[in-house]
């Protein structure tokens, strides 16, 4: 990972380095296991009985017994909960592309008055805890009806992703060169087709960070639907998991499942891209 | 013509659904609300029934005292190991990839995933963590961890550490291996101190990942709520012992389930006054905390 930093040890007494790496080692792994530990016992528990949960809740199951999942599956409204998140999440991220690029676009290429002040407007939004602005939001909903409606999480989604998106790209599309642009200019392309063949191919990675950035809190947030969603037909998933969690209190087999059938999805995508998520989560904090 | 048509619908999202109501929370604190209804104009009367008049003035004052115990603890538990873990990390031994993929899993799930794993797991009679101290001998150490005031707090606390810790590692990791070779060269040449190194070269080199982390934390810290919703529910319990700003300004606006009255007065009042706080203090650090970063 950090070459700087292997060659400055390697000239260090190799004694001291061996103990030192040790401890190091020993640290690491020790927080490995707390950090994997708890996830692995949910996994595990998901395929327990009650009795087997409460009675060896490390034991290592014979992954047999799919009653708890085959619950869920049929029993509760996991799957919409599931195909709602996957719609309100999907949405808001191509909103939230399309129009953070049109924008970035503007910002980045285009000389006109008053830039500087958009993209200032832009980080504002950045910065701002829209937690708090919870009561005027629950009002607009009412007043545009769209209260116990998907369409009030989009909505809010796409304005709290836009600021970061339109921040990491404008700042992506400053540094890429003027010609290709010119050259199609000079071909008597239109402005509309230079964006979409020559600037869209070129920012793909910048869109990636972004999109990262934003699907991770879109697809877990709670707070907003909490407010917004009433009818249990509309749920998200982190929302749905708690009325059912309300529901099976006693029940810790199918508990176990509903949470490990939740975080599935994500464990799955993040473990194949992992750099990439890492990288995303923390673009705005890693200059 | 052209620019317009780019900029003008993402503006106006963000002017409707981010700017609109963060200027209208600000208005609505000086109305008088009867459930949904806008009532009339009452002055700075909902600031007062909020910070001086009892039983709100307790309810805040406990509310925030809490908040202010969970920045300093995740502060020393949550960006301490971070840095701790980080400077591991950075030292690229085998494994480290994996290390650092590990402690940023937790990360990417969502915070009612997390609330209701560690609730199951401190589950006084059945949790994983009793259980455990059971079987080792030390059954003594087992109790009600989310039942008693002593050790509700400090629960979610640790709940909160286990699933963000990964954030501020990456951060302080990332600023880290931006510190140049030729700077460590010449600081082995001076000492073998690891702790002089750490203090006198790593930390201030890092200052601008201590930056964006601590300012996050504390804009953070002010705004919990999903942990404690999930794991001691709305009202804070037991007996208020873990109530935080965020669900005493939700039972405010909102109610709680056993129907309470909403009012969007106090709670306007509320989240204008976390607000101011939170952006007030939050540009103090940032300002104080970017003087002390130095640009090689």
């Amino acid at each position: 990972m950090s070459t700087a930093g292997e060659t400055y040890y390697d000239r260090k007494g190799l004694l001291g380095t061996l103990g030192r790496d040790g401890l190091i080692q020993i640290i690491l792994i020790a927080n490995t296991v707390i950090m994997l530990a708890p996830i692995v016992i949910m996994v595990f528990s998901a395929f327990k009985t009650n009795a087997e949960i409460f009675q060896s809740p490390f034991s290592i199951p014979d992954f047999t017994h799919f009653g708890n999942l085959l619950k869920i599956w049929t029993q509760t409204n996991f799957l919409r909960y599931l195909f709602n998140s996957v719609v309100v999440t999907g949405s808001a991220m191509v909103l939230i592309l399309v129009l953070g690029t049109m924008a970035a676009y503007a910002i980045a290429r285009y000389e006109f008055w008053g830039a500087s002040f958009i993209l200032m407007f832009f980080l504002a939004g950045l910065t701002l805890p829209l937690k708090l602005a919870i009561i005027p939001l629950f009002i607009l909903m009412r007043d545009l009806g769209i209260l116990n409606n998907q369409l009030s999480l989009i909505l809010v989604y796409v304005a709290m992703g836009l600021p970061t998106t339109v921040f990491i790209l404008t700042g992506f599309i400053r540094t890429l060169p003027n010609e290709l642009e010119d050259a199609a200019r000079m071909d008597g392309a239109s402005e509309l087709r230079i964006m979409w063949s020559v600037i869209l191919p070129l920012v793909r990675p910048a869109m990636v960070i972004a999109a990262i950035q934003n699907v991770v809190p879109i697809w877990n947030d709670f707070f907003f639907p909490l407010i917004f969603i009433q009818n249990d037909d509309l749920k998200t998933l982190p929302q749905g998991l708690t009325s059912f969690m309300g529901e099976y209190t006693t029940d810790w087999g199918v508990l176990f499942s509903g949470l490990t059938l939740s975080a599935a999805p994500i464990i799955v995508i993040y473990i194949f891209l992992s750099r990439q998520f890492i990288n995303g989560m923390t673009a705005g904090a890693v200059k | 013509m052209w620019i317009t048509a780019l900029l003008v619908p993402p503006l106006a999202f963000v002017a409707l659904f981010i700017v609109y109501p963060i200027v209208s929370a600000f208005a609505y604190a000086f109305f008088d609300w009867n459930g949904l209804a806008r009532g009339e104009f009452v002055g700075l009367d909902n600031f007062f029934k909020v910070l001086f008049t009892e039983p709100y003035a307790g309810w805040t004052r406990n509310a925030f005292g809490h908040n202010v115990q969970v920045f300093f603890a995740l502060m020393v538990l949550q960006n301490g190991m971070g840095f701790l873990l980080a400077y591991c990390l950075w030292r690229g031994l085998p494994g480290a990839r994996f290390h650092r993929v590990a402690v940023f899993l937790p990360v990417v799930l969502s915070t009612i995933i997390v609330g209701y794993l560690f609730k199951l797991f401190l589950h006084p009679m059945f949790g994983v963590v009793n259980v455990s101290l059971k079987a080792i001998g030390l059954g003594f150490l087992a109790q009600p961890w989310l039942g008693q005031s002593s050790t509700a707090l400090w629960s979610l606390i640790v709940a909160n550490t286990w699933h963000m810790v990964g954030f501020p590692t990456l951060v302080f990791l990332a600023g880290m291996q931006r510190i140049p070779g030729e700077v460590l060269d010449a600081v082995r040449m001076e000492t073998e101190s690891e702790w002089v190194k750490v203090s006198k070269i790593v930390w201030p080199l890092v200052a601008p990942s201590a930056t964006v982390v601590f300012t996050l934390l504390f804009v953070g810290a002010f705004n919990w709520f999903e942990i404690p919703y999930v794991m001691v529910g709305l009202d804070g319990s037991p007996y208020g012992s873990t109530d935080v700003l965020g669900l005493y300004f939700y039972r405010t606006a909102f109610g709680n389930q056993s129907g309470a009255t909403q009012d969007f007065g106090a709670g306007s009042a509320l989240a204008v006054l976390i607000f101011v706080f939170v952006a007030v203090v939050a540009g103090i650090i940032t300002v104080k905390l970017r003087a002390r970063e130095i640009q090689l």
